[in-house]
């Protein structure tokens, strides 16, 4: 490992002017991602600006009704938290199905957001990767692909986003707050990963010298039904080789009125299914209409060799998903998870 | 070598003064950035119940306390630790030197068959047993129960939330049973 120096941030704008000035520095969350990497040889900051003892650890209500998670907040705090398991339980499920009680004690809200893909050849030095080093090649697109993407992919990347937090960010409308110390700015969860295109070497839409501060649930999703559910290779401590997180409102009379539906491990960012959406809104809440509208979201889908078997896969977990939603009884509308 | 850091100031050296209390005793130590606590606790302080497996967070093998809370000591580097309570699992002991009721269970049930993922799995059990009675919950608690109340271990309960120790050995059933000993 590169040698570093280490700087304690204790604001935001500290925080922010440090990364402006030293190009090569990164903040340093819970480190569960970044000191892995950095041990790999993939990360090799001159500094490391720590930013987990920045006061945005609370989870507090607005008053407008949405509640704002800060970028602090350790994963384990943010799946026990009474706000989020009453009013977006899809949330602490998805945060529950990822990594391991040791490292969701340590992984923070930020650093779940910006952790790097689990790309093998992304962290395998001796490996051609575009996303690590730009202009080099992919070793995945006709090598290992397994779990690589089925949807969304360019020519330069096929990576996946790794985070199950961040599929049901995408599904609940959250907004990502960023802040460079001068000026903040926020993004739909939605739009803050990117697709590959010619640039994989950018993950998200954070500019340099930005950090991210926080996260919004909105009002507008809070105390629906919803629910995650992931497949993976064993039951749990692994990553999601498909995985759905849904947000699902009926009507007596059984009619679609908000459905927010995204797909894990499918794509470089958690993959709103706009297309499903649309298809369902204001329809029947069938298992029949589920179906369909989920298979033309997936009519996009453009398997690699290897990894056909996820298309399928995450067409049965949202159909299983959305249908449990749909005849829960009780108001938040959780399903049975199966391991 | 670089000079010491000052919080609040910029931070060019690579090298910095930490204070960790480590099973009570507290200690001064002049650390390169790139030490993780597992490291320091093995090679500086001797104590080496906390073991290498994987070095990546993958193994569980070697989880320690830190403020509390169990955590991957091979991710976590000793600066960020600072001001620190650390409990390794040399520390689990009473006061008198009697075993941890969890060291006594594994050691009833003989959860374990090398030994090498052992401390983890213990530590981690200490980190599981307080976080089920402040109310977190698992991947498999129904998502229906009420928070802010602690949750009930079952065998599933203990098993979903000990998956980040591995064991090689697959001395699995016998660490559930250890844990369950101590509900
Ligand atoms: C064995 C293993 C299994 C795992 N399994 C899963 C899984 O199943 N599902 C899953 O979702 N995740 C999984 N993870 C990943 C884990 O969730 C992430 O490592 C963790 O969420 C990262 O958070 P952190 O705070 O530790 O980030 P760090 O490692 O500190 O940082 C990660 C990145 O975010 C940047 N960063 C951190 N905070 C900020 C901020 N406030 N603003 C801007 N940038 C910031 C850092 O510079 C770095 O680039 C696993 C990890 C391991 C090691
Ligand atoms: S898929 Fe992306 S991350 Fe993996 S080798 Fe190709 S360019 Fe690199
Ligand atoms: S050595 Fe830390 S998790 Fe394996
Ligand atoms: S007892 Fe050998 S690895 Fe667990």
């Amino acid at each position: 490992m590169k040698p570093f120096g280490y700087l304690r941030a204790g604001t935001v704008r500290e925080a922010a002017e440090a990364l402006a000035e030293h190009p090569g520095a990164r903040c340093l969350g819970g480190g569960t991602n970044l000191v892995d990497l950095m041990k790999l040889g993939v990360e090799r900051p001159g500094l490391l600006v720590d930013v987990s003892r920045l006061p945005l650890d609370t989870v507090e209500e607005l008053p407008d009704g949405s509640v704002r998670v800060g970028a602090t907040v350790r994963n384990s705090d943010l799946a026990a938290h009474p706000l989020v398991r009453d009013r977006y339980p899809v949330l602490s499920q998805a945060l529950l199905a990822g990594a391991s009680g040791q490292l969701r004690n340590a992984a923070t809200t930020g650093g779940n957001l910006l952790q790097r893909t689990r790309c093998p050849h992304f962290q395998d030095l001796s490996k051609p990767c575009n996303k690590r080093t730009p202009g080099t090649g992919c070793a995945a697109r006709e090598g290992t692909h397994r779990d690589h993407a089925v949807l969304g992919h360019s020519e330069q990347c096929v990576a996946t986003h790794p985070s199950d937090m961040a599929v049901a960010l995408a599904a609940l409308d959250a907004r990502v707050e960023l802040d460079d110390g001068r000026t903040t700015r926020d993004l739909p969860a939605d739009r803050f990963h990117r697709l590959p295109g010619d640039h994989p070497e950018r993950d998200t839409e954070i500019r340099p010298g930005e950090l991210v501060t926080g996260v919004v649930l909105p009002a507008a999703t809070a105390s629906l039904p919803s629910a995650y559910r992931k497949a993976r290779d064993r039951a749990s401590y692994a990553f999601a080789l498909a995985s759905v997180a849904a947000v699902l409102r009926t009507s007596e009379d059984g009619t679609v009125v908000h459905v927010g539906l995204a797909f894990g491990a499918l794509a470089h960012k958690p993959w709103r299914a706009e297309r499903a959406e649309a298809a369902l809104r204001g329809g029947p809440a069938t298992e029949d209409a589920f179906a369909r509208a989920v298979e033309r979201e997936l009519e996009a889908a453009r398997p690699l060799r290897d990894n056909g078997y996820k298309v399928p896969l995450a067409r049965n977990l949202a159909v299983d998903v959305l249908t449990r939603l749909a005849t829960a009884r009780n108001r938040t509308g959780t399903t049975e998870e199966d391991s | 070598m670089g000079a010491a850091h000052d919080d609040g100031t910029r931070a060019t050296g690579h090298h910095s003064e930490v204070t960790l209390t480590v099973n009570g005793t507290p200690h001064t130590l002049h650390l390169d950035h790139r030490r993780v606590l597992l490291d320091v606790l093995r090679e500086d302080l001797g104590l080496t119940g906390s073991k290498k497996g994987c070095d990546h967070g993958q193994c569980g093998a070697c989880t320690a306390l830190v403020d509390g809370r169990r955590v991957n000591s091979c991710l976590l580097l000793a600066v960020t630790l600072d001001g620190c309570e650390v409990i390794t699992v040399e520390g689990l002991t009473d006061g008198a030197g009697e075993p941890h009721p969890l060291q006594r269970a594994f050691l009833d049930r003989d959860a374990f068959q090398c030994g090498y993922c052992t401390p983890g799995q213990i530590c981690s059990a200490v980190g599981v047993l307080a976080e089920a009675e402040a109310g977190h919950p698992s991947h498999v608690t129904d998502p229906a129960t009420a928070p802010g109340r602690p949750v009930a271990l079952d065998a599933a309960e203990i098993r979903e939330r000990l998956s980040g120790n591995l064991c090689r050995c697959g001395a699995y059933p016998r660490i559930v049973e250890a844990v369950e000993d101590v509900i």
